[in-house]
């Protein structure tokens, strides 16, 4: 059961931070953390893991307390059922990989499934690495090795600090397939913080949004995947919306992938390697969307869909604006030029074309459902 | 070598490997306190465990004979329990020894804990290891270069001392009369070949311990405990 319910009700001033978190978390699969730098996220992971002692109020997990100030109830890092994937992914120096692993393994302290030394080597690749000294590994093997080395433990729950910040765009989404399997390979809840968009839409199932010490929202993601538009968390990555679609077919040919947004709507991105019918999210920037009144022919553009204009916002003494469109019934922003919006008389209720480039759905932008 | 020097030798060897051990397993923690504690005991426990270094060896000594006399509080309560008094006995100079080593144990320490910082405990802890088992399987181990650089300078300065044993021990042949005071007393005999023996054997053992823990520490020890 990768499940876990977790109530937070705690408060902790560090350093002139003031953290103050109430909230019943049901985990299911991954759960993100979201929030901009400096908002409380990886104080609420280590309030969660017991290493921050100053931290005053409840922690409880399951039913057991892990915190609870009033009646002195304090559990000990190494005796919650919790494994701490550090963001600069900490190994022992002094062992090599086996030896970390078999410190892990040996003190094992969670009653969570048992996960066998041989599984975790397979899983996460790291065979050819047991041998070396972690002075010699790459990020991403660090990385591989930190995660291997945790869920030995057999923990109850998996938390994940921003483990991807010091690694390469490519590495980074190869960790992610990694990660991603967590919870059904071993039965277990993960909670991951990050800053960053692309890893909330890859891994998020759930999603809460922590601002200034404060959690501002929690929910499924996809349900909250529209308020990371707004404040506070806008202006950390470019705006954009969700939409969800099937893959439909593959054209080898000129390796694109068909997507299928509703029925006879299809958009065109670039090969995905999903099998056919699956379900997908694709995040579309709203600057790669441009908005025609006419289906315009003769283009390179490849996706054309009718939509309706739902709302336009002129952004005053900016050359921009944004406009709200509904797409097969789902939510798709355009950011124009605020000249544009007006030439075209864009007006809610009127019917448009909305465009998008193929080439702007970038792998990165896509995730399973 | 005549018996005496040998004598000497002989004391000067158990002397150092006596106190450096037990200095070792005292002064670990108070080096491990010194580098986690947020308490406010913190300053003045480091200024106490620095004294030894600053103070006139001579002072140290005064004081020392103080203390572990037959007067002294725990001169009286070494008195009460083996019937001997601490002053101007081995024991006495062990007890000095180790004080007077103290910060050059204590220092090298409790740096290397600093440098290994509190990082690989955390990550120690959630991998499910207790606070002691924290401090022997990962604290020791990440520390054993600045642990063996202590061993090595405390060594050096007991085999050295000679101001402390002095007042504390005296020079009673075959009980406190250590190599350095040997050298001195055939310094002032004018027996130069004793004092010129001496202070080579004393010079080389330096030089080959100071070079074997040097290349120690170049090639990284590579599996410590687990």
């Amino acid at each position: 059961m990768s499940t876990g319910r977790l109530d937070l009700d705690f408060k902790l001033v560090r350093g002139g931070f003031d953290l103050s978190i109430s909230e019943a978390l049901t985990l299911d699969g991954v759960t993100v953390l979201f929030g901009p730098n400096g908002s409380g996220k990886s104080m609420t992971l280590r309030t969660i893991a017991g290493l921050e002692n100053g931290a005053s109020g409840i922690v409880r997990f399951d039913d057991r307390d892990w915190l609870r100030s009033k009646t002195g109830t304090f559990v000990p890092p190494h005796l919650r059922p919790v494994a701490h994937v550090f963001q600069d992914a900490r190994l022992f120096s002094h062992l090599d990989v086996a030896g970390n692993l078999a410190f892990a393994q040996r003190r094992a302290k969670g009653n969570g499934p048992a996960v066998s030394r041989d599984d975790v080597i397979e899983i996460f690749d790291i065979a050819h690495l047991l041998q070396r000294m972690p002075h010699g590994l790459s990020g991403g093997e660090r990385q591989r090795v930190a995660m291997a080395r945790a869920l030995l433990t057999r923990p109850r729950l998996v938390l994940m600090d921003e483990p991807l910040s010091a690694l390469d765009v490519q590495r980074r989404a190869q960790a992610l397939s990694f990660i991603e399997q967590i919870p059904e390979q071993f039965k277990v809840p993960v909670i991951y913080v990050t800053h960053q968009i692309d890893e909330v839409v890859r891994l998020a199932k759930q999603l809460v949004l922590i601002a200034g010490g404060r959690i501002e929202a929690s929910g499924s993601s996809a349900e909250l995947m529209s308020r990371l538009d707004l404040p506070p968390f806008t202006g950390r990555f470019e705006a954009g919306s969700i939409i969800e679609a099937k893959v439909k077919r593959q054209n080898t040919e000129f390796a694109l992938t068909e997507l299928e947004i509703a029925k006879g709507l299809q958009i065109e991105v670039p090969y995905l390697d999903f099998p056919d019918g699956e379900t997908v999210r694709l995040r579309i920037r709203a600057r790669d969307v441009s908005v025609a009144l006419s289906k315009p022919k003769g283009t390179s553009l490849r996706n054309i869909m009718p939509a309706r204009v739902e709302e336009v916002r002129e952004e005053a003494d900016t050359a921009f604006a944004e406009v709200r469109l509904s797409v097969a019934e789902q939510s798709l922003r355009a950011r124009i030029s605020r000249a544009s919006a007006q030439e075209l008389k864009l007006k809610p209720g009127k019917t448009v074309y909305a465009m998008v480039k193929a080439t702007a759905l970038d792998r990165r932008l896509l995730t399973r459902r | 070598m005549t018996a005496e020097v040998f004598n000497a030798v002989w004391l000067t060897a158990q002397l150092a490997v006596i106190s450096i051990s037990l200095l070792l397993v005292l002064a670990t923690p108070i080096a491990w306190w010194l580098a986690f504690t947020r308490s406010r005991m913190k300053v003045p426990v480091e200024a106490l465990t620095t004294l030894p270094l600053v103070l006139p060896p001579t002072v140290l000594g005064f004081y020392l004979l103080i203390l572990l006399g037959p007067a002294g509080w725990l001169g009286s309560w070494w008195v009460s329990l083996t019937g001997q008094t601490l002053t101007f006995s081995f024991a006495g100079l062990v007890v000095a020894s180790m004080i007077h080593s103290l910060p050059f144990v204590v220092q090298p320490m409790r740096q290397a804990f600093q440098d290994m910082g509190t990082g690989p405990l955390e990550d120690a802890a959630t991998l499910g290891a207790s606070p002691l088992d924290r401090f022997f399987s990962v604290g020791l181990p990440q520390a054993r270069r600045g642990i063996v650089t202590a061993t090595v300078l405390g060594f050096a300065h007991v085999l050295g001392e000679f101001g402390v044993v002095l007042m504390v021990g005296g020079n009673i042949p075959g009980r406190t009369k250590v190599v350095s005071i040997a050298i001195y007393e055939s310094v002032e005999t004018l027996d130069y070949a004793t004092a010129h023996m001496l202070s080579a054997g004393l010079l080389l053992l330096s030089f080959a311990v100071l070079v074997g823990v040097f290349a120690a520490n170049r090639s990284i020890p590579l599996k410590v405990g687990q």
